[in-house]
């Protein structure tokens, strides 16, 4: 707690922490609107999520290994993950979307580890990040400093979550998406191929995952085993923003970036992990415990 | 199982060939020892996650905790903590009597730890009426914070983990003895829980699992029965923790003590694997279980951890009943289910309604 008075002595200092909180949270509230929209949909918590990320992040980087520019490679991210995302609902996830919420955690959870261990495997163990070649700002008399890649990762995730909002609410797919996801039943009545639906939902999912996995590995740093803390933020940010609601999502994005950086500062680096992990119980805990209160009003 | 005249005799020969075991194979003792850690793992999983239905990821934090505080105890009492550390245990060799002085000692301050946590967890989340999803997720966040705490605690050894004392030479082979440990352990937990089981407590947990509402308006205390349930399954773990920090000598917080990602997704696994919600099914689950990993070290070294995460998806997506699940199936009869045919019939005829 010593760097508590570091925040007091010069105030400035939260600002920069407030500013790189955001930026991060940015890339947390992309992964977690996949998640969000794989719940709605398939009613599956995908705990997959994580590795999906930094799947895309080991791709972008052996992309750029061959000689491509790090911002021409990201498009083709979410292309790769595309296909991988289709192709494990077509082994796996469809005989699991019909179960019970407790096969599709553990069959995900089955899937994370697996990924986990091939990219442990194919990519090796060690660290690794994609330098974009940007600068940096130093604004207010150098007390504030802004990586540029930041920021422009920022905006790319902006400019795909409006797109992905876009998709949803103006294409035949998507409103066949929104269809199935508020009654599956009735949408396959009225003529919605709602196996499609599942698979390009999951689909679609692991795009967004690899674009947001794309942008850590060029702001942050990825390794193989550090994909179940992407998965816990996603199912934070869900949680706190409720299902379908992707204003809050965007929000408790935001937020989870920046209380995140304000702990990893105050507590030690060391604690930040830990500080995500408990957070999550106290947020399950809390919740829990308004709901308890709320059915008392009912009794 | 219905077949009470050749009970004795199975069990029998399973206790005659447990107790022989290590000498006939005395390579592979280690192996044998962790293979009663795994029937340990999966028959405490299937307390509360089988009979209760409460699919906890994170009872690996009790393994941990009793480690932990097993090896601390060890530490506390016969070497000066400074000295400790920077030599890495090898301070000096302790007599076999401090050792198992410190080894009980500490299981048991372990296991008084962990239940009490388990009562405490148990307090927070179960008596609050968390359920299903959001109780998994919660867990598995307990287990996985509970790791990256460890890692950052000096006190523990942080970061670079914790050694256990030398094993001292005159208490035999190393393996053996917590061969014996762990078997005299599982066999404690097998007879209490089929104990348990066939009681009143079993039933009201089972009661709990299918329809925990209509359970509480029957008058069964639920929260009562869902701490206590938890309790007895920490009480096991920890005191399996103990022993098996001892065995593996090294502690480290996230890969040996709070191994989510191994140790607690096994124990689910198992449970699965033989049948989860029967007494034997945890059981048969593990000795499957533990071969195919050992066999999957052997041959496929290097891609050992692939195909165990390619078992677990196939095992999670094509086989979710279990062996005893689907020999269950097959012959109701034996499981002492009464089935008549024409029952049967009007019952499946129901089903397709």
């Amino acid at each position: 707690m010593d760097n508590l008075q570091i925040l007091f002595a010069a105030p400035i200092f939260t600002l920069q922490l407030l500013i790189d909180g955001i930026l991060i949270g940015s890339i947390f509230a992309l992964a977690a609107y996949g998640m969000a929209m794989v719940w709605g949909v398939m009613k599956i918590i995908n705990f997959a999520q994580g590795e999906f990320v930094i799947l895309g992040g080991f791709i972008l980087y052996s992309l750029t290994r061959i000689g491509l520019n790090p911002f021409l490679a990201i498009p083709l991210v979410p292309v790769v993950l595309f296909v991988v995302g289709w192709a494990l609902y077509q082994i796996v996830i469809v005989r699991i979307v019909e179960k019970d919420l407790f096969i599709s955690i553990l069959a995900t959870f089955g899937i994370a580890i697996l990924l986990q261990q091939l990219m442990n495997q194919v990519f090796g163990a060690d660290v690794q990040t994609v330098d974009p070649g940007l600068g940096t700002w130093f604004l207010f008399d150098n007390a504030i400093t802004v990586l540029q890649i930041k920021v422009v990762s920022f905006f790319v995730a902006v400019v795909l979550g409006a797109l992905l909002a876009l998709f949803m609410k103006k294409t035949r797919l998507g409103q066949a998406i929104r269809a199935t996801s508020q009654d599956a039943r009735a949408a396959r009545i009225l003529g919605v191929d709602t196996n499609r639906v599942y698979a390009t939902t999951f689909a679609v999912n692991a795009a967004i995952c690899g674009a947001a996995g794309a942008l850590v590995v060029m702001t942050w740093v990825i390794q193989p085993f550090a994909g179940l803390a992407y998965t816990i933020r996603s199912f934070m940010i869900v949680i706190i923003a409720g299902l379908g609601n992707v204003a809050g999502v965007i929000f408790a994005g935001l937020g989870l970036g920046a209380a995140e950086n304000f702990a990893g500062f105050l507590l030690g680096a060391e604690f930040q992990a830990a500080f995500i992990f408990s957070l999550l119980v106290v947020i399950l805990v809390w919740r829990n415990f308004e709901l308890r209160l709320q059915r008392g009003y009912l009794k | 199982m219905n077949i009470t005249g050749r009970k004795p005799i199975l069990y029998g020969i399973i206790l005659i060939v447990s107790l022989i075991a290590p000498w006939l194979m005395p390579a592979y003792q280690t192996q044998l020892a962790f293979l009663w850690v795994m029937v340990l793992f999966a028959l405490t999983w299937d307390i509360i996650g089988g009979q209760m239905g409460y699919n906890s990821f994170g009872n690996i934090v009790f393994f941990g905790l009793g480690m932990y505080t097993t090896a601390v105890v060890q530490r506390n009492m016969h070497f000066s903590i400074e000295e400790y550390v920077h030599v890495a245990g090898r301070v000096e060799m302790l007599t076999p009597v401090q050792y198992l002085e410190g080894l009980f000692l500490g299981m048991g301050l372990g296991a008084v730890i962990a239940v009490a946590a388990a009562a405490f967890l148990g307090a927070c989340i179960l008596a609050m009426g968390m359920r299903g999803q959001y109780f998994g997720i919660c867990t598995l966040g307990l287990g996985v914070a509970a790791g990256e705490l460890a890692n950052g605690w000096e006190y523990i050894g942080a970061g670079s983990g914790l050694v256990t004392p030398v094993f001292p030479d005159q208490l035999g082979q190393r393996g053996a003895f917590f061969y014996y440990i762990f078997f005299v352990l599982a066999i404690i937990a097998f007879v209490t829980l089929r104990k348990l089981y066939a009681g009143r407590f079993g039933l009201a947990i089972n009661a709990i699992r299918d329809d925990e509402d209509k359970a509480e308006a029957m008058g069964i205390y639920t929260t009562r029965h869902k701490i206590v349930a938890w309790c007895i399954s920490a009480f096991f773990l920890s005191l399996t923790g103990g022993a098996a920090g001892h065995l593996i000598g090294f502690i480290d917080p996230t890969e040996v003590a709070f191994a989510g990602s191994t140790f607690g997704v096994w124990m689910i696994l198992m449970a699965i694997l033989g049948g989860k919600g029967t007494l034997w099914g945890p059981v048969i689950g593990a000795v499957i279980f533990h071969i195919t990993q050992e066999v999957f070290w052997t041959y496929l070294f290097g891609w050992q951890r692939v195909a165990l995460g390619a078992l677990i998806v196939a095992i999670v997506v094509f086989f979710p009943e279990g062996i005893l699940g689907w020999v269950r199936e097959r012959w109701p009869e034996r499981f002492g289910y009464r089935v008549e045919k024409s029952q049967a019939v009007s019952s499946s005829g129901g089903g397709a309604l």
